[in-house]
C-alpha cells in the first residue's frame, strides 16, 4: 500500500466511500423500480454511487498529492462535550432538569484548560435556575423539573 | 401603487404589539449571539424552533428572521473589538474594522458598521418588496423538470462559492440528500435506513443535525485551542464620524449594499460572500490600496453593508421558489413547514399577510437595531468580557434543551451527539457542513420531482433537456462547473479565500 501524502483528502475520500457502500448495501433490498416508476431504492443507490464514486477519487488523490497532516491535538474536548450531552439526555427524564442541567454543566466545564470547579458548581447551579424558571415557567416546555422519586 | 398597497398591508401585520415584541427579541437575541463568538445564527434559530410552535406563523418566523439579520449587526461589534469574527459573515470586517480600534477610533469603526447595516438593510427590504412579486409569479409556472433542475443549480451554486475543495463540497451534498431520505418514503410507504427504529420513521431531525454539526462541533474544537483574547473596550467614545469620514465611507455603503442584493439573490450566496465581494471591491478601486489592512473606513463600510443586504436578499429565493439558499435559510424551510406553510411561490398569494408581514418587519427590525448597537454599545462590551469557559457549558445547555424539547424526545438529544462527532471530523478533514445541510433539506424534494418528471415524461430523462427553462437551469449549473475548474478562476478563487482566511 503507498503511502497516504495528503490525508484530509485520504480520509474524506474513505468516510465518503464508506457512506456510498453502507447506501448501497443497506438499500440493497429496496425495490429500484424503473425510471418511468421510481421504486424507493432508485434515487438512494444513484446517491450511493456518486458518493462512492467521488470517494474514490478522494483516495487516490490522497495517496498521489501533497497535503497538511490532520491536526488533533487533544480528544479531550471531544469527549467530555459529548460525553455530557449523552449524560444529559440519559439524565433529564428519570432525573428532572434542575439535576441533568446542573450535571450538563458541571461535567462539560472540565473540557476548558481554564476549569475552575468552584465556578462552574456555581455557574451551574444559577443556569439551572435559570432554565428552569425560563423553560419550564416561562415557556411552559414539557420537562420533568424534580426528579422522579421525589414527586412532581 | 401596488408596491405601497402590499408595504402598507405588511407594516399594519408587523406594527402590532405582538409582532413588534417578537422583532425586538429576535433582533435582540441575534446582537447577543452575533457578539459572543462560537455561536451562530443556524444553532440559534434550531434551538428556538421549539419554541416557536406555540406561536403563530408569522411572529415566529418574524423572530426567527430577526436572529439571522441581527446577527450581522452583532458580529462587527466582535470583529472591531476584539478582532474575532463574531459572525463568519464579519470575517473580513476585522482586517480593518480590529485596526481602526487599535487606532482609536473604534466608536467611529462601529458607527460607520452599524449606519452602513442599517442603509443596506432598508434597501435590501425594498429590493425583496420589488422583486419577489414577479419571480413567484415565474415560478408559479414551474413544473417537476424544472424544480428539480432548479435546485441541481441551486446546489452547485452552493459549493461553487462555498470555499475549499470543490469535491469534498459535492460529496457533502450528496451525503446531506442521502440523510434527508432517512425515514419513510413518502410513495410506497416503506421504511429507509431506520435500522429498526421507531424514531426514525419521521426521518432523523434536521435541528439535531443542524445543531451537532455547526453548534457542538464548533464548541469542541474552539476548547482544542488554548486561544486568549484581547478586547479593546477602553476606548469606545467617539461614534460621531466626521463630514470627511462620512464623504468617504457613503460610496463603499452604496457599493457594498448594491453588491449585498445582488449577491443575496444567487442561490448559494448570502451573507458571507457579500461581504468577501465587497472588500474585494473597494480594494481594487481605492486611489491608494495600501491603506486597506492598515484601518481603511471603506474596509469597514463596505463589506458591513454587504452582509446585512446579503443576509436579507437571501430571503428571496426562499420566499419566491421555496429553495434554500443557504444553511440559515434550510431552517427557516423547517420552521415554516412547523406551522404547516409549504414554502414555495404560493405564499405569497395564500398567505399575503405572512409574506410582507415578515418583509415589513424587517425593515422594523433594521431600525431597531440601530439602537440597540449604537446608544447601547457598551451592554454588548460587557459581554465580551464574558470568559469562554463560563459561555460555553451555558450555550450547550440550552442547546440540549432545545432539542430535547422539539419531540420532548431524548432520542434526539443522542442523535445531536452522533452528528457533533460527525461535525468534528468535519471539520479535521476540512469538509464544509453547510452544502450537507442543504442537500439535507433539500433531498425529499429533490427526489420527490425527479420522480414525478420521470413519470411524466415515461422514464425519458431528455426532459430535463428538452424543457427549455430546464434546459437554461442546467446549462448555468454545467458553466458554473466549468468556469470554477478552470485553472485562472480557480487560482484567483482560491486566493480570494486565502486572504478571507488570514
Amino acid at each position: 500500500m503507498p503511502p497516504v501524502r495528503n490525508p484530509k483528502e485520504f480520509g474524506s475520500g474513505l468516510l465518503f466511500a464508506l457512506f456510498g457502500i453502507a447506501a448501497i448495501a443497506v438499500g440493497a433490498s429496496y425495490p429500484v423500480g424503473t425510471a418511468a416508476r421510481m421504486g424507493p431504492g432508485y434515487f438512494p443507490r444513484a446517491l450511493g454511487l456518486i458518493l462512492l464514486a467521488i470517494g474514490a477519487v478522494l483516495i487516490f488523490r490522497g495517496l498521489r498529492t501533497q497535503g497538511a497532516r490532520l491536526s488533533i491535538p487533544t480528544l479531550k474536548p471531544l469527549a467530555i462535550v459529548l460525553g455530557s450531552v449523552v449524560l444529559f439526555g440519559v439524565a433529564v427524564v428519570p432525573l428532572g432538569l434542575v439535576l441533568a442541567a446542573i450535571l450538563l454543566v458541571v461535567t462539560s466545564s472540565v473540557a476548558s484548560h481554564e476549569h475552575n470547579w468552584k465556578e462552574s458548581i456555581v455557574a451551574a447551579v444559577l443556569l439551572a435556575a435559570f432554565v428552569v424558571l425560563a423553560f419550564s415557567y416561562g415557556l411552559g416546555l414539557q420537562l420533568p423539573t424534580w426528579p422522579a422519586f421525589v414527586g412532581r | 401603487m401596488e408596491l405601497l398597497d402590499h408595504l402598507a398591508l405588511g407594516f399594519s401585520v408587523a406594527f402590532t404589539f405582538q409582532n413588534l415584541l417578537h422583532a425586538f427579541f429576535g433582533v435582540l437575541l441575534g446582537t447577543l449571539i452575533g457578539v459572543l463568538p462560537g455561536i451562530g445564527p443556524v444553532p440559534t434559530i434550531a434551538m428556538l424552533l421549539p419554541v416557536t410552535y406555540a406561536l403563530p406563523p408569522i411572529s415566529a418566523l418574524i423572530m426567527l428572521a430577526g436572529i439571522y439579520y441581527g446577527a450581522q449587526y452583532g458580529g462587527s461589534t466582535t470583529a472591531i473589538l476584539v478582532n474575532l469574527p463574531g459572525e463568519s459573515s464579519s470575517v473580513v470586517t476585522c482586517i480593518d474594522g480590529y485596526q481602526m480600534a487599535r487606532r482609536g477610533k473604534a466608536g467611529k469603526a462601529l458607527s460607520v458598521a452599524a449606519l452602513g447595516s442599517f442603509f443596506a438593510g432598508s434597501v435590501a427590504t425594498l429590493v425583496i418588496a420589488a422583486f419577489a412579486p414577479p419571480l413567484s409569479e415565474f415560478a408559479l409556472k414551474f413544473g417537476p423538470a424544472e424544480y428539480f433542475s432548479l435546485m441541481v443549480l441551486g446546489l452547485i451554486a452552493a459549493v461553487v462559492l462555498a470555499s475549499g475543495s470543490l469535491l469534498k463540497a459535492i460529496a457533502m451534498i450528496v451525503l446531506g440528500l442521502l440523510l434527508g431520505i432517512v425515514g419513510t418514503d413518502v410513495n410506497s410507504g416503506m421504511l429507509r435506513y431506520t435500522f429498526g427504529i421507531a424514531e426514525l420513521s419521521d426521518g432523523i431531525g434536521f435541528v439535531a443535525v443542524a445543531m451537532g454539526l455547526f453548534g457542538f462541533a464548533e464548541i469542541i474544537v474552539n476548547l482544542e485551542h488554548r486561544g486568549h483574547r484581547e478586547v479593546f473596550t477602553d476606548n469606545v467614545t467617539g461614534l460621531w464620524l466626521k463630514w470627511q469620514e462620512f464623504k468617504e465611507a457613503l460610496p463603499a455603503i452604496l457599493r457594498g449594499t448594491a453588491i449585498g442584493s445582488a449577491l443575496g439573490i444567487l442561490p448559494g450566496g448570502g451573507a458571507m460572500l457579500s461581504a468577501f465581494a465587497s472588500y474585494t471591491v473597494e480594494k481594487k478601486i481605492a486611489k491608494d490600496p495600501s491603506r486597506f489592512g492598515k484601518g481603511a473606513i471603506e474596509g469597514v463600510a463596505g463589506p458591513e453593508s454587504a452582509n446585512n443586504a446579503g443576509s436579507q436578499a437571501s430571503f428571496i429565493p426562499l420566499l419566491t421558489l421555496g429553495i434554500p439558499p443557504n444553511a440559515v435559510m434550510a431552517l427557516m424551510v423547517g420552521a415554516m413547514t412547523i406551522h404547516s406553510i409549504q414554502p414555495g411561490p404560493q405564499v405569497m398569494t395564500s398567505n399575503p399577510q405572512l409574506f410582507w408581514g415578515l418583509i415589513a418587519s424587517m425593515w422594523i427590525g433594521n431600525v431597531m437595531l440601530v439602537v440597540l448597537n449604537l446608544p447601547m454599545i457598551g451592554i454588548w462590551v460587557k459581554l465580551l468580557k464574558v470568559p469562554y469557559r463560563l459561555l460555553y457549558p451555558a450555550i450547550l445547555l440550552f442547546c440540549c434543551i432545545g432539542v430535547y424539547s422539539l419531540n420532548n424526545n431524548v432520542f434526539d438529544v443522542l442523535v445531536t451527539a452522533v452528528f457533533g462527532v460527525l461535525g468534528w471530523v468535519f471539520v479535521k478533514l476540512e469538509c464544509e457542513p453547510a452544502p450537507l445541510l442543504l442537500g439535507f433539506i433539500l433531498g425529499p424534494m429533490m427526489e420527490e420531482n425527479l420522480r414525478r418528471a420521470l413519470l411524466l415524461s415515461r422514464g425519458d430523462p431528455m426532459v430535463f433537456f428538452t424543457r427549455p427553462l430546464s434546459l437554461g437551469m442546467l446549462i448555468a449549473a454545467a458553466l458554473l462547473l466549468v468556469i470554477i475548474v478552470l485553472p485562472a478562476v480557480r487560482k484567483t478563487r482560491d486566493e480570494a479565500f486565502q486572504e478571507e482566511s488570514a
